[in-house]
C-alpha cells in the first residue's frame, strides 16, 4: 500500500501520547534529584550565620559521621513550618548543619529564637554560592552528605511529619 | 454577580461552540441552507460571549474581588493596578480562559471576513473550529473554573509571583497566546480543506493572513520573552533550552515551515499534502507545549500548575484533536495530489529543502525536550541542555542558512545555478572573511561558525534588492528581505554575546572602583528604596566607557513580601556595541557588595533582529492585505458595471 507513509506522523504521535500518558498514570516522584548525588562536596567555607554557633567548612563535613545539610533562610516561611520536623529529626540523633541563604545574622537569631534551634553549625551563604554549587534551587531542601563529604540524597521542600523516618533511614544508609 | 455572570456567559459560549460543530458537521454533509446559515453566526456569538466572559474575569481582578479564588490566590489589594489586571492571565485558570476567548474570537473573525474559501470548506472550519474550543470549554467548566467562589472571602489576596510582575512579562503571554491559537485557525482550515479535498491555492491565500499573524506574535513572543529573561532573571544568559521556552520555540519553527510552504501552494499549487500536514503539526506543537507545560511531566525552572489530573485532560485533547487530524490526514493525505512539479534547483526546490531541515530542527528540539521523559520511563533521570541541543541544532541550522541565502535568487519552478553565482560568492567572500576574522581573534568553533554565517547571510539578504526599483517592490518581498536580515542579525547577537561576553564578579567598598572590558565602574552608594509592594537595595553605580563620562546605574536586590520573594533588577547600559550588564548581590564581609558585571558586545542585535523579523512578517502579512482589498475592489467594480450593462440593455 502507498499510501501507508501518511500514516506514519500518527504513528509517532500515538507513540508520544503512549509514553505521556503512562508517565502521568506513574506516582509522581515528589522530589527532583540533584545531578549532585553521588558527587562530593565543593569546597567552601562560611563564616557563622550566628554568633552562638560555628561557620561551617567541607572539613566539619569529611569527619566521618553522616549528617544533615539543611538550607534555610528566616525569610522563608516553609522553613518555619519544617522546624519541628527538624527538632524531631535532631533529638532522633541526627546531625544538622544549617546552611542561611541571604539573610542577616540578627535575623537568622530571632527566627531561631522563635522556631528552635536543631542545628550544631550553620554557616552564612550571602550569595547563594554554596546553595548553587550544591544543585539547589530553593529554600528549604536538605542534603544527606557522609561522612566522606559525599551527597547521598536531597530532600527538595519542607519535610513533612510523615517524611522524618525516611529521612532517618536516608541517613542511616548514608552512615553504612 | 460579576463571576456569576463570567460563569454563566462561558457556560453559553460552551453550547455555542457545540451549536457551532454540530452545524457545520451537517451543513458540510447536507445541502440544508437552514442549517449552513446558523454556522457563522453561531461563531460570532461565540466568540462575543467568550470574550465577555474573559472580561468579566478581568473586571474581578481590578477589583480584587477577594470572594473569588483565582483573585485570592493570585492577586493582593496593594498590587499596582496593570498587574492585578495581568494577574487575570498571569495563572493556570486564566490563561486558559485568556487561550479560549482568542480562540473564539479568532473563529468570530473567520466567520465575519473570510469569502474566498468554498461555503462547504468555510463550514468543515468552522466545526474544527468549535470542536477544538469546546475541548477547551469543558477543560474550563470542569476542572478549572476561574470564577469558583471561595465558601469565605479571604481577608487578604496572595499576590502575584514578584518575577512576573513586570511590564514585559505583563504582556508576554498574551502576545505568545495569539501566536499559539492563531495556529488553531490554521490547524482547523487544514482539516477542513482535508475533509472537503478542498486543498488549493485560494484555499492557501486564506489560511496565510493567519499563519502570517500567528507567526508575528510567536516571534514577538519569544523575543520579548528571551529579554525578559535577560534583565530580569539576574543571570546574564538569554535562552536557556527549558522545557518551557521550548514550548513557544516548536511552534515557531513549524509555523516558520508553513509560512514558506504555504506560499508555495498559493503562488505554484505545489506542496498540498506536506502544507496540510504542516498546518496539523503547527497546532499540535503549541498543544504540545502547554501539555508539557501544564502537566507537570516535565521539570522547568518556570513549571506552571504541577497537576497530573489536569496533565490529563489535556493529554487527552491532544489524543482526540491531534489524533484525529493525523488520522483524517492518513486516510486522505494520499487523495490530494501533490499538485504541480517542480525541479529541485528552483525557488520551490530551496523552500521544501528549508522546510525538511526546520522539521529536522523542530525534531532536534523536540526530541531534546522530551528525552528526559523517555529515560525516565525507564528509571534513568537526565536533564539535555546546551551541550546536546546547541552542536546537535547547528548540524541542521547550517545548512538551513545556506539555503536560505540562496533560496530568494532563485526562480520558480526551474533555475540554473550559474544564473545565480554572482551574489551567492559575494555572500560567501563575506563568509569566509568573517570566519577567517574570527578565528584569527580565537573563539570557539560555534561563535565562529555563527559569526561567519551571520555576516554572509546579512549580504545574501539584500542583495535581492540589488537593481529593482525599490519603490515599485511588493510590500511581500520587503517583508521577506527584513525578516532574513534580521535573522541574520540575531545570529550575528547570539555569536557574538558567546564569544566576547567577559564576566566579573567583585566585592566593592562604597567608592572602589572595578572594571570589566572597556568600563570602569565605581560603586557610588547602596541604599534603601521602596515600592508599592517592595523595598530594596539599590546601588549607584558609575560607569565610564573608555574613561569617558560616567552614566549612572541603579541595579537592586527587591524584597516582594506578599508573596515573600527576592528578585534582582538588572541594570543595562545600552551603547551602540553592546551593553553593560550589572547585578547587585547581597552584603558580603568588611562592608563590601557583591557586584556582577557583564560586557556583552553587541548582545541587543539578538532582540533587534527579532524584532525585524516580526517587522518583515507584519510588512509582508500588510501587503497580503493590501492585495486582497485591491482584488475585491476590482471585482465588485467589474460586477457592478455588469450589472449597469444588464439594466441598460434590458
Amino acid at each position: 500500500m502507498r499510501g501507508w507513509r501518511f500514516f506514519v506522523p500518527l504513528g509517532l504521535f500515538s507513540l508520544f501520547v503512549g509514553i505521556a500518558g503512562y508517565q502521568l498514570t506513574q506516582p509522581r516522584e515528589e522530589f527532583v534529584e540533584s545531578a549532585m548525588i553521588g558527587q562530593p562536596m565543593p569546597q567552601f567555607a562560611m563564616r557563622a550565620a550566628v554568633p552562638d554557633r560555628p561557620g561551617v567548612s567541607l572539613a566539619d563535613l569529611k569527619d566521618g559521621k553522616p549528617k544533615l545539610v539543611n538550607i534555610f533562610a528566616s525569610w522563608c516561611v516553609p522553613c518555619a513550618a519544617e522546624a519541628p520536623q527538624l527538632a524531631a529529626l535532631e533529638a532522633r540523633g541526627a546531625t544538622i548543619v544549617g546552611i542561611a541563604i541571604r539573610d542577616r545574622p540578627e535575623d537568622v537569631a530571632a527566627f531561631l529564637q522563635r522556631y528552635g534551634n536543631p542545628y550544631t553549625r550553620i554557616g552564612a551563604d550571602d550569595v547563594s554560592e554554596l546553595q548553587l554549587a550544591i544543585g539547589s534551587s530553593g529554600v528549604p531542601e536538605t542534603f544527606v552528605v557522609d561522612g566522606n563529604g559525599i551527597i547521598r540524597f536531597q530532600h527538595i521542600g519542607d519535610i513533612r511529619e510523615n517524611q522524618v523516618d525516611m529521612i532517618l533511614e536516608k541517613l542511616r544508609e548514608a552512615g553504612a | 454577580m460579576i463571576a456569576e455572570l463570567g460563569l454563566a456567559a462561558l457556560w453559553m459560549a460552551a453550547a455555542l461552540a457545540a451549536l457551532q460543530l454540530v452545524s457545520g458537521v451537517l451543513a458540510a454533509r447536507s445541502d440544508n441552507l437552514e442549517i449552513a446559515a446558523t454556522v457563522r453566526p453561531a461563531a460570532v456569538m461565540q466568540g462575543v460571549l467568550c470574550a465577555f466572559s474573559f472580561a468579566m474575569l478581568v473586571w474581578l481582578f481590578a477589583r480584587t474581588d477577594l470572594s473569588v479564588k483565582l483573585v485570592a490566590a493570585n492577586s493582593h489589594s496593594l498590587k499596582p493596578m496593570i498587574y492585578k489586571l495581568a494577574g487575570s492571565w498571569g495563572n493556570h485558570e486564566g490563561s486558559m480562559l485568556l487561550w479560549v476567548t482568542v480562540m473564539g474570537a479568532a473563529g468570530g473573525l473567520i466567520a465575519l471576513l473570510e469569502r474566498r474559501l468554498p461555503e462547504r470548506t468555510m463550514q468543515a472550519t468552522l466545526a474544527t473550529q468549535g470542536f477544538v474550543a469546546l475541548g477547551f470549554y469543558a477543560f474550563l467548566l470542569f476542572s478549572s473554573n476561574p470564577f469558583e467562589r471561595l465558601p469565605m472571602p479571604a481577608v487578604e489576596g496572595n499576590g502575584l509571583n514578584p518575577l512576573l510582575q513586570d511590564i514585559g512579562l505583563a504582556f508576554h503571554p498574551p502576545t505568545l497566546y495569539l501566536g499559539y491559537v492563531g495556529l488553531s485557525v490554521a490547524f482547523s482550515f487544514a482539516v477542513g480543506a482535508l475533509v472537503t479535498r478542498a486543498v488549493t491555492p485560494d484555499f492557501a491565500r486564506a489560511m496565510r493572513p493567519w499563519v502570517l499573524g500567528a507567526w508575528i506574535f510567536l516571534t514577538v513572543g519569544i523575543t520579548a520573552g528571551s529579554y525578559w529573561a535577560y534583565y530580569e532573571l539576574g543571570w546574564g544568559g538569554w535562552w536557556f533550552w527549558d522545557p518551557v521556552e521550548n514550548a513557544s520555540l516548536m511552534p515557531w519553527l513549524a509555523a516558520t515551515a508553513l509560512l514558506h510552504s504555504v506560499s508555495v501552494l498559493a503562488a505554484r499549487d505545489a506542496l498540498r499534502a506536506w502544507t496540510i500536514m504542516l498546518g496539523v503539526v503547527a497546532f499540535s506543537m503549541s498543544m504540545v507545549g502547554t501539555f508539557l507545560v501544564r502537566s507537570g511531566i516535565l521539570t522547568s525552572v518556570h513549571a506552571f500548575a504541577v497537576d497530573p489530573e489536569r496533565g490529563t485532560f489535556i493529554l487527552v485533547l491532544l489524543a482526540i484533536y491531534i489524533g484525529g487530524a493525523l488520522a483524517v490526514f492518513g486516510l486522505r493525505a494520499g487523495t490530494i495530489s501533490e499538485g504541480e512539479r517542480f525541479a529541485l534547483v528552483s525557488r520551490e526546490g530551496a523552500l521544501v529543502v528549508n522546510n525538511v531541515l526546520l522539521s529536522a530542527i523542530l525534531g532536534v528540539v523536540l526530541l531534546g525536550t522530551l528525552y528526559p521523559l523517555l529515560t525516565e520511563a525507564f528509571g534513568v533521570r537526565v536533564s539535555v541542555g546546551p551541550p546536546y541541543f546547541d552542536p546537535v541544532g547547528a548540524l541542521f541550522v547550517v545548512p538551513m542558512l545556506l539555503v536560505m541565502a540562496a533560496g530568494p535568487f532563485l526562480r520558480w519552478r526551474r533555475d540554473r545555478v550559474g544564473r545565480v553565482q554572482k551574489p551567492l560568492i559575494l555572500a560567501g567572500v563575506v563568509a569566509i572573511a568573517a570566519f577567517v576574522a574570527a578565528i584569527a581573534s580565537g573563539i570557539g568553533v560555534l561563535p565562529i561558525l555563527g559569526l561567519a554565517l551571520g555576516a554572509g547571510l546579512a549580504v545574501a539578504s539584500v542583495l535581492p534588492l540589488r537593481g529593482r526599483n525599490l519603490r515599485r517592490l511588493p510590500l511581500a518581498t520587503w517583508g521577506m528581505v527584513i525578516a532574513h536580515l534580521g535573522i541574520a542579525l540575531s545570529l550575528l547577537g547570539m555569536a557574538s554575546d558567546s564569544a566576547y561576553s567577559l564576566e566579573k564578579l567583585a566585592a566593592v567598598a562604597v567608592g572602589d572602583v572595578t572594571g570589566v572590558g572597556p568600563w570602569q565602574i565605581q560603586l557610588a552608594a547602596v541604599e534603601p528604596v521602596s515600592g508599592p509592594n517592595w523595598t530594596a537595595l539599590e546601588a549607584n553605580l558609575l560607569a565610564s566607557y573608555r574613561g569617558g563620562e560616567p552614566i549612572t546605574l541603579a541595579p537592586q536586590a527587591r524584597s516582594f513580601w506578599q508573596p515573600v520573594q527576592e528578585t534582582t533588577e538588572s541594570a543595562l547600559a545600552t551603547r551602540w556595541n553592546g551593553q553593560l550588564y550589572a547585578v547587585l548581590g547581597k552584603a558580603a564581609e568588611g562592608g563590601r557588595w557583591q557586584v556582577r558585571l557583564w560586557w556583552k558586545p553587541f548582545v541587543t542585535l539578538i532582540w533587534l533582529g527579532g524584532m525585524m523579523i516580526a517587522l518583515g512578517g507584519l510588512l509582508a502579512l500588510l501587503g497580503r492585505l493590501r492585495d486582497d482589498l485591491r482584488r475585491r475592489t476590482v471585482q465588485r467594480k467589474a460586477a457592478e458595471r455588469r450589472a449597469d450593462r444588464a439594466e441598460l440593455t434590458a
